[in-house]
């Protein structure tokens, strides 16, 4: 156990330029604080998952909240890395500008690799201003309605930064310019949220604090095409991202869940559950595989680190 | 330059052909010298090579096919969309196939209630948002070619526009591609989904230059067009003001749907080609726009107005409607072109840097425009940092040529100094493949030749571009130093 958590603290940060730059034992919420101050976030909406996260975990986790849909995910915003490779080289990719193709897009690459290829010493995120103006609204809906309107208002120039459906309530946010938010919330309708609960339900979604996350039931991932019919599966469900994540807690076979999810254009990793021993993540094609193993080899030739992480193979 | 150059052997040629040919139709194929002659380049027309052989394959089974037969031959491959790359990516060589994807013309599927288009390579970039328009969708990364180039030539370079930065590059809206690897194994990466299982080998193949596989079908996103965008046109008496003004935009928490700069002989060309209504007097031109529903826009012109007044410009004119945005564009988009006109050839260049030091890059290429006695006018994407001076000079004089890759690689080493890149979207290809010596270390070089392996363990497909060899960098002289210690000591050294 590599502890990362003493090589800390913010590196660069130009507001101006919208990046900043940051090592890997920094803590996300002190990161998160320092953006606040000159009015701006992490778009992507990391979840935390409990008071000691890391910026560097929270890129080798690859994991986005609640604007992922409308703004993208943590890829999108990582500009560089210097990281350690399994041979104990230091290297650097990407860099702190918006524009970069000069070789390969390793960093963007690492995002999400779990820390099986490399260990992040420091990442270069893109910053954006936090927008003036926000609401939430509530509309009572069934699942069909729901995901029906979801991918309407997907079709139109709509300032919706978030959506949540559960129980037959859609939770719908809106984030942008005063006269944005104000327009399209008077197009969608629903009762509006205070200021407080609002903020709250969508922290809870981010951190699985909701009830929904509740209980001793496998919680599975299924990331679908945001258009994909209703999943029928034996549990409860929760639906992110315009309809293109959907939580399910479900004792269901796994096989049942990833062929559910496999029919609807998609793929299922079971996220939190007390027995993992059938594999966490999606199974890959036998040339995904093969490159992978292949890559593996490229970063880490000896195999030390996260054996097995994320594939039992390598 | 470096390596040996192949050259054109008839016999291979022969062989070549005749493999080709027993399962490609002859139309396929083209490999007369008076056939090969109009591929001998792309947009870096500087550098010039005839192919052994072209393909113009029709199907994904042909590709496969060439790609099979040439990994069995050992015969390399460089593939080509429509030819429109700055860098030298598409570059013939006389060993090689070059494989055109021309002939992929066809849009696949489009759905617009899951706002996505499937579309084969050789689709134009625009001609998918043409698609998309009846339902009010359009494919947001706009590259000044977006009339000619293709979306196969967009995943390659990972291409940006003027709206990156509000929209994002190719990376940021392709959701899948399916291809072959050099060996001609059939690949999927990505999915209509938002993410998918394992690593995300879909960052790894978009800007790869066409090293790694070979494209078949991309999966854009389409997003909603905003009901309404106007555009601010800002002069400034000084560039280093219009810097600032850049600066304090982005400061004022507002990302501009676009932030464009171009500097006075910039504007001047321009404004004589296409007559957008620029000010030719003012040092510095800026152009910001502002998009979304109609309110939105307002409110955020509003802001875009005070802030640049506050930074000093000299006149401000705000389009009124569509026709005038469009003409305000006009000269920004026709920039390349319009200093074509003033000069018999131009070498574009594409280094990024971060914004603030954007007076110093600017203060350093004049000093070199003295130096080499050559102009050059500056065109900025100012909001994400993306500068492309162009040197004026005539390619028929070879001592002009060299005085211009020299100040070429002077700016794009200050802008490796500075703490930016030296390609922000055309990539690095052939054109520079040295100055990759300077922005990356001997490890950081090993890694990318490491990952070409993993897909082409031969190093067949597109071979020599983007990536510079160890020996290369050696003999430029100009290998990245860590630490002072220089890498691979036992290299010779010219």
């Amino acid at each position: 156990m590599l502890d990362t958590r003493g090589h800390a603290g913010v590196v660069a940060y130009e507001p101006s330029e919208l990046v900043v730059t940051a090592r890997c034992g920094t803590p996300l919420a002190e990161l998160e604080r320092l953006l606040v101050e000159h009015g701006q976030m992490l778009a992507f909406e990391p979840p935390h998952f409990g008071p000691g996260a890391t910026v560097g975990g929270c890129v080798a986790a690859g994991l986005s909240g609640p604007r992922r849909a409308s703004t993208g995910a943590v890829r999108d915003f990582v500009l560089g890395v210097r990281v350690l490779d399994g041979r104990g080289r230091e290297l650097s990719f990407g860099g702190r500008v918006m524009k970069n193709v000069a070789g390969y897009d390793v960093a963007r690459f690492l995002a999400g690799s779990m820390g099986t290829l490399a260990l992040l010493l420091e990442v270069s995120l893109k910053v954006l201003p936090r927008p003036p103006a926000e609401r939430s609204l509530r509309l009572e809906m069934d699942e069909t309605s729901a995901l029906e309107a979801m991918n309407r208002w997907g079709c139109e120039p709509l300032p919706i930064s978030a959506t949540a459906w559960a129980a037959g309530v859609l939770t719908v946010r809106l984030s942008g310019a005063q006269a944005a938010v104000r327009a399209a919330a008077a197009k969608i309708g629903g009762e509006p949220l205070a200021e407080d609960e609002a903020r709250r339900f969508w922290e809870a979604v981010r951190e699985q604090t909701d009830p929904f996350f509740s209980g001793d039931a496998p919680l599975w991932r299924l990331s679908v095409p945001s258009v994909a019919s209703p999943i029928a599966l034996a549990g409860r469900q929760l639906i992110e991202w315009g309809g293109a994540l959907r939580w399910w807690k479900t004792a269901a076979p796994a096989a049942e869940v990833r062929a559910a999810a496999a029919k609807a254009g998609g793929h299922a990793t079971l996220f939190r559950a007390a027995e993992k021993s059938g594999g966490a993540f999606a199974p890959l094609s036998p040339e995904l595989e093969k490159l992978h193993r292949a890559l593996k080899k490229v970063f880490d030739p000896a195999g030390i680190l996260g054996p097995g992480r994320m594939y039992p193979e390598f | 330059m470096g390596e040996a150059v192949p050259r054109l052997d008839a016999a291979r040629q022969r062989e070549v052909v005749r493999a080709l040919r027993a399962f490609l139709p002859e139309r396929a194929l083209l490999w007369r010298e008076e056939d090969t002659r109009p591929y001998e380049c792309d947009g870096l027309t500087a550098y010039r090579a005839l192919p052994m052989v072209v393909a113009l394959p029709e199907t994904e089974a042909q590709v496969e096919r060439i790609l099979r037969t040439c990994s069995a031959m050992q015969v390399p491959v460089v593939p080509r969309g429509a030819g429109t790359g700055l860098s030298g990516g598409a570059l013939p060589r006389p060993d090689a196939v070059l494989l055109s994807m021309a002939k992929f013309m066809r849009i696949r599927r489009l759905d617009p209630k899951a706002r996505i288009a499937v579309v084969e390579p050789g689709v134009r970039n625009l001609a998918i948002s043409e698609a998309a328009a009846s339902w009010g969708l359009y494919y947001a990364p706009d590259p000044s070619s977006q009339i000619a180039c293709t979306i196969g030539g967009n995943v390659a370079e990972n291409s940006g526009g003027v709206h990156c930065l509000k929209y994002g590059l190719t990376v940021h809206n392709v959701l899948a591609l399916r291809g072959f690897t050099m060996a001609g194994e059939p690949i999927a990466l990505g999915s209509e989904a938002l993410d998918s299982p394992g690593y995300d080998l879909l960052a790894l193949a978009i800007g790869s230059e066409g090293l790694l596989v070979v494209v078949t079908e991309v999966t854009v996103k389409l997003l909603p067009k905003p009901q309404a965008a106007r555009v601010v046109m800002a002069s400034f008496d000084d560039v280093e003001k219009a810097g600032e003004a850049v600066a304090a935009v982005i400061a004022a928490g507002i990302v501009p749907a676009g932030l464009e700069m171009m500097d006075r002989p910039a504007t001047r060309a321009a404004e004589d080609f296409v007559h957008a209504g620029y000010d030719t007097e003012a040092a510095a031109i800026l152009l910001c726009e502002a998009d979304g529903t109609p309110e939105e826009v307002e409110e955020e012109i509003a802001r875009i107005e005070a802030v640049l007044k506050g930074a000093g410009a000299t006149r401000l004119t705000v389009s009124r409607d569509e026709a005038e945005r469009l003409r305000f564009w006009s000269g920004r988009k026709a920039a390349f072109p319009a200093v074509g006109r003033i000069s018999p050839d131009y070498y574009c260049m594409d280094g990024t840097i971060p914004r603030k030091k954007l007076g110093e890059v600017l203060r350093f290429i004049g000093e070199l425009e003295k130096k080499y006695g050559l102009r050059c006018p500056n065109v900025f994407h100012a909001g994400d940092g993306n500068l492309h001076p162009l040197i004026l000079y005539d390619a028929n004089d070879p001592e002009e040529l060299r005085r211009t890759e020299q100040f070429a690689a002077e700016v794009l080493e200050k802008c490796v100094e500075v703490g930016g890149t030296i390609t922000g979207e055309h990539g690095v290809g052939v054109e520079k493949i040295d100055q990759m010596c300077v922005q990356f270390g001997a490890e950081e070089l090993e890694t990318f030749h490491a990952i070409k392996r993993a897909f082409d363990p031969q190093g067949l497909l597109n071979p020599g571009k983007a990536v510079p060899t160890l020996a290369r960098c050696a003999e430029y002289g100009r290998m990245h130093v860590r630490g002072g210690a220089l890498p691979h000591p036992e290299l010779p050294r010219f």
